[in-house]
């Protein structure tokens, strides 16, 4: 197959690629050298016309986007912060999650001042609150969200929470829950197009392999 | 004179030629200033986001705007079309924040609107336009083409706000089929017409394989009667639009995409969208707008197109193609 013609598909790195190669793997798009112990990024098999590269799963969107990828796997949790022009052909049920609102345990909303939002998901936080019509001083921070409300930082935090034991162990709570998040299965518009015959190959073959 | 082809860039090859390409098939050229009055963004401002436009105060104290879209000045500008049909086309600069970066950006558009007593021929004929054009740019492209009034047709009916509206639009434009089944069922969406706008999403292709699906959905018995009428009429319309393709040579570039939607407080009927291969964008969109029409208070119809000059890659198609000025 020719380079130009193979499908390129970006992996979040992580748990979660590594679960989603596997599908990809049963699915009939299998690339071993990707299993091997080393610091490359690409990784192509040209009998099956596959090339998976491991990008930051924040990124997976743009390079689908943007065209470097045909097709790729990404939270919906960047999918509602970022918005991007794509094709989104499959929920795949993995890495499930919940975008909730947490606050220190026994917190009371006080309804007459501006409320504080420590959150990595800004535009989500915004467009939650601006569907209820509060008004909100947003506070984007990149990591330890937990920390805010705890050193008075925030309020509350629009949060991903998976188990919830993160919460609980800084005695905090969810107390809204905003929309449920999985990985989802993406692909670029225009490769949609051109590679339609073998992104609807993939998509079958996935869809089968999570029960779909 | 004489200019070389090695003095032209191909994008500026490409700009003559589709410039060509419509003076010769009898559109004349509408030629506009880069400011306009903010105040006809501000009436339509579902149709373009007035938040997104450079503005600033003139010497009279008034405010105005640079150009961020062709299609309204040319409405504004063309009162009294009567019965006729006025074809016209564009080469624009367009200012407007960019989707992606989120920064003002200056686009290069080029296109062309028909006004007046629009009928299918006339509608196809900007269809042609639209393949021809993509023709010129690119040795593979393809012209997706969907008929905005079935979706429209079904949400309209399906009475929801304006929010889920928009929900559901999103969905189909992102080809999402799980998450516009949990939309239709969070908001009582018959199940019939939920699994009509499944069927919507998914049915991709040629007009061979896709029209035979799409009207084995829509026009099955277990459909309303009412609705099915509206259905067959826009079918029709596809149908009509590829059978004036056949013999065109450009007939391979066709597909049948519902996910091609546009906002139905402004368009119908014929909509769709361009790409070219190596392109990761739509270089091309268009359609019916007719509704916009009746917001700008005009008793005519309309249809038009624009190409988006800047998303264009390298043009491989026209290296080396020679330019040739006559007259």
């Amino acid at each position: 197959m020719a380079k130009k013609d193979m499908l390129n598909v970006a992996l979040p790195k992580g748990r979660l690629g590594e679960k989603v190669y596997d599908i990809f793997e049963r699915a009939g798009f299998e690339c071993p050298s990707i299993k091997e112990k080393n610091r490359k990024l690409i990784f192509e098999n040209e009998e099956t016309g596959v090339r998976y590269f491991w990008v930051k799963p924040s990124d997976v969107a743009i390079y689908v986007e943007r065209g470097a990828a045909d097709i790729g796997v990404v939270g919906k949790d960047i999918l509602l912060e970022s918005n991007p022009d794509i094709y989104e052909l499959l929920d795949l049920n993995m890495g499930k999650c919940i975008m909730s609102v947490a606050a220190p345990k026994g917190y009371v909303d006080d309804n007459s001042r501006t409320l504080r939002v420590a959150t990595k998901f800004t535009n989500v936080a915004k467009n939650f609150y601006t569907s209820i019509g509060r008004d909100i001083d947003i506070i984007h921070l990149n990591g330890s969200i937990e920390l805010a409300p705890i050193l008075d930082l925030s309020d509350v935090i629009v949060d991903l929470v998976e188990t919830g034991t993160t919460l609980r162990e800084n005695n905090l709570e969810v107390i809204e829950e905003i929309v449920p998040i999985s990985a989802r299965f993406i692909s670029n518009k225009s490769s949609f197009k051109f590679k339609n015959q073998q992104i609807e190959k993939v998509v079958k073959a996935m869809a089968e392999k999570v029960g779909k | 004179m004489i200019i070389s082809g090695a003095e032209l860039n191909n994008k500026e090859k490409a700009m003559f030629a589709l410039r060509a390409l419509y003076s010769g098939h009898g559109f004349s050229q509408f030629r506009m200033t880069k400011f306009e009055e903010f105040d006809l963004y501000a009436k339509n401002r579902d149709f373009m986001d007035s938040a997104s436009i450079i503005t600033f105060t003139d010497t009279d104290g008034k405010l105005m705007a640079l150009k961020p879209d062709v299609t309204l000045s040319i409405v504004k500008n063309n009162r009294h079309i009567g019965n006729d049909i006025r074809k016209l086309y564009y080469t624009e600069n367009v200012y407007r924040v960019s989707p992606k970066t989120h920064y003002f950006k200056e686009i290069m558009q080029v296109g062309l609107e028909c006004l007046g007593n629009i009928n299918d021929d006339c509608i196809t004929e900007v269809l042609v336009m639209a393949a021809e054009s993509l023709d010129v740019l690119s040795e593979n492209a393809i012209l997706d083409i969907s008929n905005l009034d079935i979706v429209s047709h079904i949400i309209t009916e399906a009475n929801v706000s304006k929010e889920v509206e928009e929900e559901i639009i999103k969905c189909i434009s992102e080809k999402n089929s799980h998450s516009l089944s949990k939309i239709c069922a969070e908001n009582n969406i018959i199940d019939a017409k939920a699994t009509l706008l499944q069927k919507l999403v998914t049915i991709y292709g040629k007009p061979e394989l896709a029209m035979p699906q799409l009207e084995e959905a829509l026009l099955s018995e277990a459909v309303d009667h009412a609705d099915r009428a509206v259905f067959e009429k826009a079918l029709n319309l596809i149908k009509k639009i590829v059978k004036a393709f056949e013999g065109t040579g450009l007939e391979d570039m066709l597909n049948i995409d519902f996910s091609v939607v546009s906002d139905i407080k402004y368009y119908n009927g014929i909509i769709f969208k361009g790409f070219v291969e190596d392109v990761p964008d739509g270089v091309l969109s268009g359609g019916q707008y007719d509704k916009l029409m009746r917001n700008m208070n005009r008793k005519s119809n309309a249809i038009g197109f624009g190409v988006y000059m800047d998303t264009l890659g390298k043009l491989s198609k026209l290296d080396g193609e020679e330019v040739v000025i006559r007259g």
